[in-house]
């Protein structure tokens, strides 16, 4: 590995998935330049670095870009071992720790953006598979500080960022977080104290006013 | 590690769990394979996979592993003395990753939509299905595998596919030899490897349970 790694990350502040990487990042104490893309006018950078998905966050180590916010996040835990292990090494709790971020992957953010982005019957079922989903999240977080155990890993990594989106859910979906799932409040408050999260999640306004300026462009407003 | 207990749930036409019998084949592991009845899952797949219900289920000594490229880097990292499926690179795991992950997000919701729709819907389905693959073509390049001279993790996840191209090609009234030959003749390269001819089914077969899956949905 070569002294003066280059670390580039092509990036979006409201992007869970941009955010994921941005922990990691923090996580490893690592330096590197945030470009935030316009998703409306996206960089000829982007277009040339992830031109399968044209889609952030990519992470881009000298010169070699890296896309798909888990895949960068296994790339960067390995490259970068020597500190904050984010997999577990017994392959067995490799294979959990994928599963619930997979979980978080399929669920989370489509029915979230459902229930954001709709009106409705539709938004009414997203509102209740999205409770549905937490319910299953708090389960399986069960009594543990956070998911991997005793200490912060992959799976608080893939879903902290949605924290940043919880007051959207609350005030479109009409439910409140803290009362019906307190434990994940709980796990949530307990990951924002570290540095490298409350540093790289965006604001939960911000959030809220990025998703009505999405809704008003759908009509769904 | 000793191949105390492994069990895989699995249903013959999948193409995921195809991807977890050609590792375990890879590998050299014994294993018993259960078949499951999807209309009639088994209380074991529902102890096992909670969350989805779904097959494939990997379980090794009592311990379920589900979701197909989970079960497949599982296999890689638990048996690791043999066939390495996932490159040793960090950038090389992340680019096979990647692809994986394509040919999760394309080639198989692209592929339904071939058999069970019509009209502009299968025409715009079918554009883009050649769109993937040719982009996996290019992918692949001049190498004999994805993995490079051997067989590796993204040949592991994408043949399987190969058994059902036959269905697509009859369904959607089109070729895809004629327009990815060299995708067909990597397929055909990874079919001589036994551990994907023993964990693939014949095309045919996959036509006729697709015909019968058209019915039972109801789909013309």
């Amino acid at each position: 590995m070569a002294e003066a790694d280059q670390l580039l990350l092509l990036d979006l502040l409201p992007s869970p998935f941009a955010a994921r990487v941005r922990i990691a990042l923090a996580e490893k104490g690592l330096n590197y330049e945030s470009r935030e893309e316009d998703l409306s006018n996206k960089s000829p950078l982007l277009l040339k670095m992830n031109p399968v998905h044209k889609q952030i966050p990519v992470l881009i180590h000298n010169g070699r870009p890296i896309c798909e916010s888990m895949v960068i996040v296994q790339y960067i835990d390995q490259v970068w071992n020597h500190k904050s292990p984010l997999l577990p090494s017994d392959p067995y709790r490799r294979a959990h720790a994928r599963f619930w971020a997979d979980y978080i992957d399929k669920k989370i953010y489509p029915i979230g953006r459902m229930l954001w982005a709709s009106k409705g019957e539709v938004k009414e079922a997203s509102k209740k598979d999205l409770i549905e989903c937490f319910k299953i999240l708090e389960g399986e977080l069960g009594d543990k500080p956070y998911f991997g155990g005793e200490s912060f890993g992959y799976i608080d990594l893939a879903l902290i960022p949605f924290y940043s989106f919880f007051y959207t859910f609350e005030t479109l979906g009409n439910f409140s977080v803290v009362v019906e799932f307190p434990k994940l409040m709980d796990w949530a408050q307990r990951c924002l104290l570290k540095e490298s999260v409350s540093k790289s999640l965006c604001d939960q306004r911000n959030v809220y006013e990025a998703v009505l300026e999405i809704r008003k462009k759908l009509g769904a407003e | 590690m000793a191949n105390a207990e492994v069990v895989l749930l699995d249903f013959w036409p999948s193409p995921f769990g195809m991807r977890v019998r050609i590792a375990l084949a890879e590998k050299g592991i014994k294993y018993e394979y259960k078949e499951e009845d999807l209309q009639n899952k088994s209380a074991l797949l529902l102890q096992m996979n909670p969350v989805h219900k779904k097959i494939p289920v990997l379980i090794h000594n009592g311990k379920p592993v589900a979701e197909s490229l989970i079960a497949v880097q599982y296999i890689d990292e638990a048996w690791k003395d043999k066939a390495p499926l996932l490159p040793s690179d960090p950038y090389l795991r992340a680019q096979a990753k990647f692809w994986a992950d394509f040919v999760d997000k394309k080639i198989y919701a692209l592929g339904r939509k071939i058999w069970a729709t019509k009209g502009e819907e299968q025409e715009a389905a079918k554009k883009e299905f050649i769109e993937s693959l040719k982009l996996m073509e290019g992918k692949l390049g001049e190498k004999p595998y994805f993995g490079g001279e051997s067989f590796g993790y993204v040949d592991v996840v994408l043949v399987p596919f190969y058994s059902w191209f036959y269905a697509y090609e009859v369904f959607g009234n089109f070729s895809i030899e004629a327009e990815c030959p060299k995708l067909i003749q990597w397929a055909k390269r990874c079919s001589e490897k036994e551990s994907v001819l023993k964990s693939l089914p014949d095309h045919k077969k996959v036509h006729g349970f697709v015909l019968e899956l058209k019915k039972r949905l109801g789909i013309e």
